[in-house]
């Protein structure tokens, strides 16, 4: 029962992201245009560009999944189907983890996909790709969990965007931290296991509290 | 007789003010309510809490089936087209009823299956409404206002449904203005009271 109102939840977002189209799109084009755009802004010498390409690509990540958050509850929440969660036996919580499951497809997965490739755009060393992409599959869940949160407690304020941006940023240092200091350290021939064990912590933290703690805040807010 | 739903005394409020003074109901399968009262009195509320939307301020409400929650808001999703809209409905809500063809053929939309919502007017909006009761296997139906927006013959439509789901042993909450339903059963009314306001 639950695993089938969370998988129905999950089909229709989909749908309609695809119906949608620009969603998807839409991180992929911003991390593109961050790439492209920094080599012009501090010039092309390779040695910069690889030192500096974890970030750049995490910040976009980052960026590209914070532009999504205002879209998370609130057309639901206008349209009347976000009161519907709360109807029936599937507990909102797990509703919640389908929610940011599907807004984690859409909006980080493409990035995933194409992050090698802005690291190769950037000179980034080869041997850290593999650990670029185990920060990403590591870390943008996180930034999901944490901007859901965000979303659903900034959901009854009009134009909350502002105060979501602050509420997300001080949360999402330190997976910024360790998932460039990962990427970094692979760079540099070290082992990016501590880091990525750091990034591992962090997400079953977050996924242990925030479906409980965003359902809450979303009830609050529908009342 | 199977019970439904029974309040103890519920009550909602907002901001620490009773929106409403308590209330004690009980409504077996086959029987229907008719919330009554002023604007502002807290109908839609009071429906909201008994789906399990809103939670009670004070008292108890004990359901003993799964609740359908139909309110002013549409609760599909205008880019999708009729027939999706009802398919998820039904597997969210984990559906035994008609399906979504025959659902909407019931309400009057045969033929409207593939139109995506947004397109619908706002009568056929509710009709596709009413046809998400019929996919969804609530049998304790919660209606805010179900004649809202509807012809002559829509109105019709919600007491024919209205009567079918009592005679299949389902029981109705309902708040109505302007029309009240013409049903078989004789529906137990309740005036709901707006809570006295504190000095």
């Amino acid at each position: 029962m639950i695993v089938r109102s969370m998988s129905a939840l999950i089909e229709r977002d989909l749908r309609l992201a695809i119906r949608h189209g620009g969603e998807s799109l839409m991180p992929l084009i911003f991390l593109f245009s961050v790439i492209i755009l920094i080599p012009l802004g501090v010039g092309p010498g390779p040695n910069l560009l690889a030192a500096i390409a974890p970030g750049m690509i995490w910040v976009a990540a980052l960026l590209a999944s914070l532009l999504a958050l205002e879209n998370l509850f609130r057309p639901d929440l206008d349209d009347g189907t976000l009161e519907q969660w709360w109807i029936g036996d599937c507990p909102a919580g797990a509703l919640v983890v389908a929610r940011l499951f599907s807004h984690w497809l859409i909006t980080a997965v493409p990035v995933i996909v194409f992050a090698p490739l802005a690291a190769q755009m950037l000179y980034l060393p080869a041997e850290a790709l593999g650990v670029l992409v185990l920060s990403l599959l590591l870390g943008t869940p996180i930034l999901s969990l944490v901007g859901g949160l965000a979303a659903a407690l900034t959901l009854g304020t009009n134009r909350g965007s502002v105060l979501l941006s602050i509420l997300v940023f001080p949360l999402i240092v330190p997976v910024l931290i360790f998932a460039t200091g990962a990427v970094s350290a692979a760079a540099d021939g070290l082992s990016a296991r501590a880091h990525l064990g750091l990034l591992g912590a962090l997400l079953i933290l977050a996924i242990t509290l925030v479906p409980l703690a965003t359902s809450a805040a979303l009830r609050l807010n529908i009342e | 007789m199977s019970r439904m739903l029974e309040t103890h005394q519920a009550t909602y409020a907002r901001s620490g003010e009773p929106v409403f003074e308590p209330v004690d109901l009980a409504l077996d399968a086959g029987q229907a309510l008719i919330v009554l009262g002023p604007n502002g009195c807290g109908k839609t509320t009071l429906l909201r809490m008994l789906a399990g939307i809103l939670r009670p301020w004070q008292g108890k409400i004990i359901r003993h089936c799964q609740p359908a929650f139909l309110g002013h808001l549409p609760a599909f999703k205008g880019d999708l087209s009729c027939r999706e809209n009802l398919a998820f409905q039904r597997r969210f809500h984990g559906g035994a009823g008609l399906d979504e063809s025959r659902a909407l053929a019931r309400v009057g939309l045969a033929g409207l299956g593939l139109r995506p919502a947004r397109t619908l007017s706002a009568g056929q909006k509710r009709r596709l409404g009413l046809a998400g009761l019929l996919v969804a296997p609530g049998s304790l139906w919660l209606l805010d206002e179900p004649y809202a927006s509807l012809d002559d013959s829509g109105s019709e439509l919600v007491d024919h449904l209205l009567t079918e789901h009592l005679a299949g042993g389902g029981a109705v909450a309902l708040s109505a203005h302007q029309r009240k339903p013409a049903i078989a059963v004789d529906p137990v009314r309740l005036e709901l009271k707006a809570a006295e306001m504190l000095p």
